[in-house]
């Protein structure tokens, strides 16, 4: 599926976080965005996944208006239905285990849960001995992986990450990046990831620059 | 949601703990309280079934019906037994049942009556035969049970109705033999010894028709009698295991009941207060069943306006009574609740820590497609759940109590006292604890419903 983002501009308050920013992921595509602190990045993801309202502008994703003339009616269902999103800090629940907050995710997607997807996804992900463990038993990569992994199991038509590598070193930033493009590749899903890590940049074919809310050419 | 729910509550079980346990102390409270009122006043009703006047002597009304019907307080007095055959051709009563009070064995009270006794409580002989002469006696389920008698046992009663160990005052001269057993009936009945009024008479040396006069003994006849230096003596005694009959044992056993003595109500102080010819036949009470409803009117009034006698209408006696035992109850209950309610209340407060706490996670089950009502459904779940927990655990807790007690006090048991039925009353307790709950966690669940998930992911 492909994703269009048009003329979105997003102010908070006085201040303009995102003027006017156009882009396209096509469909099973790598888009890097780039940009550093406060330059809009986590802004645009919210915006994309239609979490900010946008003072104007579109995200369509294949057919689907997730944000358009309408506001952000159906931006939940749509998020819900095609989105795999792997948040800056994780956002893993630590009253559960990991295997349960995988099991979780697919049944807050569409009722029912699939063991087998679950098992096969952190076996994939090097954690088949850490599904019992709870989110704060794991190392730093390890709830990288797990929040990956999480969002995976939902078989996303788009796979969204925030900031996947910024705790990591070099060696294990490698490995994280060379695991979302695998993973993206076997979902079918194209990917879109927000950093200021510029040693990500070999792994994808397309970069857009955020400098100050604003795409540079 | 539950899953989660679970979760939330099992990554904090002190908290959880703590609630439950205030929830089923108070709901275990209110059980116990249920229970015991409930079962107090199954009890009353059972032993008033069918009589609906108890004619005695005068004095409190409250007392005679105790006395009389519930066999727990000392009787009012005596009156003639003439009264009896006056009731009896009343055409406006279906029934009278004469009552002779004044001794007991083993604390179980002698009740000196006819056979009109059974017909009211209905009941069933479960070994031999009704009493049909003098000094027989029909013990009930639970005097069988407790003191093992068994046919043709003979045994001596005591004066009063407590048993003293050191009293020594028994009635040796007269000894009952046992010729039947009754059959539980879940009524005061299984608790009483029943013998014809006659023998009453007989065993405190009372002259009546058709039978030779004992003689009254000097205790009898004076009030002020003194236990030291009565006649009742090691001779007496002797007596006593002679006409027991049933070996050293049995006849010791049936020693053991030893009397206290009574300075009011029942036949002795009847015998006393005549001193003149010598103590007539009297009874302490009867009890009355009406043939149609225009006697509760007429009778009643006749009774007190045309004779010493005062009669006592046992539903508005044990109606009082229950008034009496309901206030002190209610305290008790008002108690409970307010306990129950600070359950709620800790519910509530930690709730709504884990609300606040747990926004971002919140926020989360939203951004990957929770509903606004799937939050605030998992929040309410988490306080039911406590208050599932707590009432179960009150339940169970209270049921386990009151077996408890009825194994270890064998009074309770024969009280009447269940432990396990479940009554209409508990469950609607269960639903009210569980309505707390519910209450406590709406406000918690209600910020979180109202959150926007948005905000929280916005800041990285
Ligand atoms: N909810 C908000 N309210 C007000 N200002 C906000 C809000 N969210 C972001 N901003 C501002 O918008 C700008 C862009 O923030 P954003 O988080 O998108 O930057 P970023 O590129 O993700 O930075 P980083 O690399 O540090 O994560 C910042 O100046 C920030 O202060
Ligand atoms: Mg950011």
């Amino acid at each position: 599926m492909q994703l269009a983002v048009r003329d979105i501009s997003v102010s908070f308050g006085a201040r303009r976080a995102l003027k006017d920013v156009t882009f396209t992921v096509p469909s099973q595509g790598r888009a890097l965005l780039l940009g550093p602190s406060g330059s809009g990045k986590s802004t645009l993801l919210n915006t994309i996944c239609g979490l900010q309202r946008p003072d104007q502008g579109e995200v369509q994703l294949g057919e689907h208006h997730l944000v358009g003339p309408d506001g952000l009616a159906g931006a939940d269902q749509i998020r819900r239905g095609y989105m795999g999103i792997i948040f800056q800090t994780l956002r893993l629940i630590s009253a559960l285990d990991v295997r349960k907050n995988l099991l979780l995710a697919q049944r807050l997607q569409n009722g029912a849960s699939d063991p087998d997807l679950v098992d096969a996804t952190l076996a994939r992900l090097g954690l088949g001995d850490k599904a019992q463990a709870r989110p704060f038993e794991l190392s730093q990569g390890e709830a990288q992986r797990a929040a990956i992994a999480r969002a995976l199991v939902v078989s996303p038509a788009i796979l969204i990450a925030d900031e996947p590598t910024s705790a990591l070193d070099h060696a294990n930033t490698q490995i994280v990046a060379q695991l979302l493009i695998e993973a993206a590749e076997t979902a079918g899903a194209s990917l879109l990831i927000a950093t200021h890590d510029e040693r990500l940049m070999p792994f994808f074919e397309r970069r857009i620059d955020l400098v100050d809310g604003r795409v540079s050419a | 949601m539950i899953d989660l729910a679970l979760a939330y509550l099992r990554d904090r079980p002190l908290t959880t703990a703590l609630n439950v346990l205030l929830l089923a102390i108070s709901t275990a409270m209110l059980i116990l309280l249920l229970q015991f009122s409930s079962q107090v006043r199954d009890r009353f009703e059972r032993d008033v079934q069918g009589v609906d006047l108890v004619v005695g002597a005068k004095g409190s009304p409250l007392q005679l019906i105790l006395s009389s019907l519930f066999h727990i307080d000392q009787p009012t007095g005596n009156i003639p037994l003439e009264s009896l055959d006056m009731l009896r051709n009343d055409p406006a009563i279906a029934r009278a049942v004469p009552l002779a009070l004044g001794d007991n064995f083993r604390g179980y009270r002698i009740v000196g009556t006819d056979h009109s006794f059974a017909g009211l409580y209905d009941l069933q002989l479960a070994q031999g035969a009704h009493f049909d002469r003098p000094m027989q006696a029909v013990l009930g389920a639970d005097v069988a049970a407790q003191t093992g008698a068994t046919l043709g046992q003979k045994f001596i009663g005591s004066h009063g109705f407590a048993t003293d160990e050191d009293g020594a005052q028994g009635h040796e001269h007269a000894v009952f033999e046992t010729v039947g057993i009754l059959r539980p009936s879940g009524t005061v009945a299984d608790r009483l010894i029943l013998v014809s009024y006659q023998s009453v008479w007989d065993v405190h040396g009372i002259a009546h028709d058709g039978d030779d006069f004992l003689s009254v003994e000097a205790d009898h006849a004076d009030t002020r009698h003194d236990h030291d230096d009565h006649a009742h003596d090691d001779g007496d005694h002797d007596v006593s295991h002679r006409v027991a009959g049933n070996g050293d044992k049995g006849a010791q056993a049936n020693r053991l009941s030893t009397s206290q003595d009574v300075s009011r109500g029942g036949l002795l102080q009847g015998a006393s207060r005549a001193p003149g010819p010598g103590p007539e036949p009297e009874l302490t009470a009867i009890l009355v069943t009406y043939r149609n409803a225009s006697a509760a009117v007429r009778v009643p009034a006749m009774i007190d306006r045309q004779t010493q006698m005062q009669a006592a209408v046992p539903a508005i006696e044990t109606a009082r009574l229950l008034g009496l035992l309901g206030a002190s109850f209610e305290g008790l209950r008002i108690f409970a609740w307010l306990l129950a309610m600070t359950g709620g209340l800790a519910i509530f407060v930690a709730l709504l820590n884990m609300a606040r706490a747990r926004e971002s996670d919140l926020a989360l089950l939203r951004v990957m497609g929770a509903s606004r009502m799937q939050v605030f459904a998992t929040v309410i779940l988490e306080g039911v759940i406590t208050a599932l927990l707590g009432a179960l655990a009150g339940w169970l807790g209270a049921h386990a109590l009151l077996s408890l007690a009825r194994a270890n006090f064998p009074s309770l048991a024969e009280m009447g006292l269940s432990a396990w039925g479940p009554l209409a009353g508990e469950a609607a307790l269960i639903l009210a604890v569980l309505a707390i709950g519910t209450v406590a966690a709406f406000v918690p669940a209600l910020r979180v419903y109202r959150l926007d998930p948005a905000h929280l992911l916005a800041r990285g």
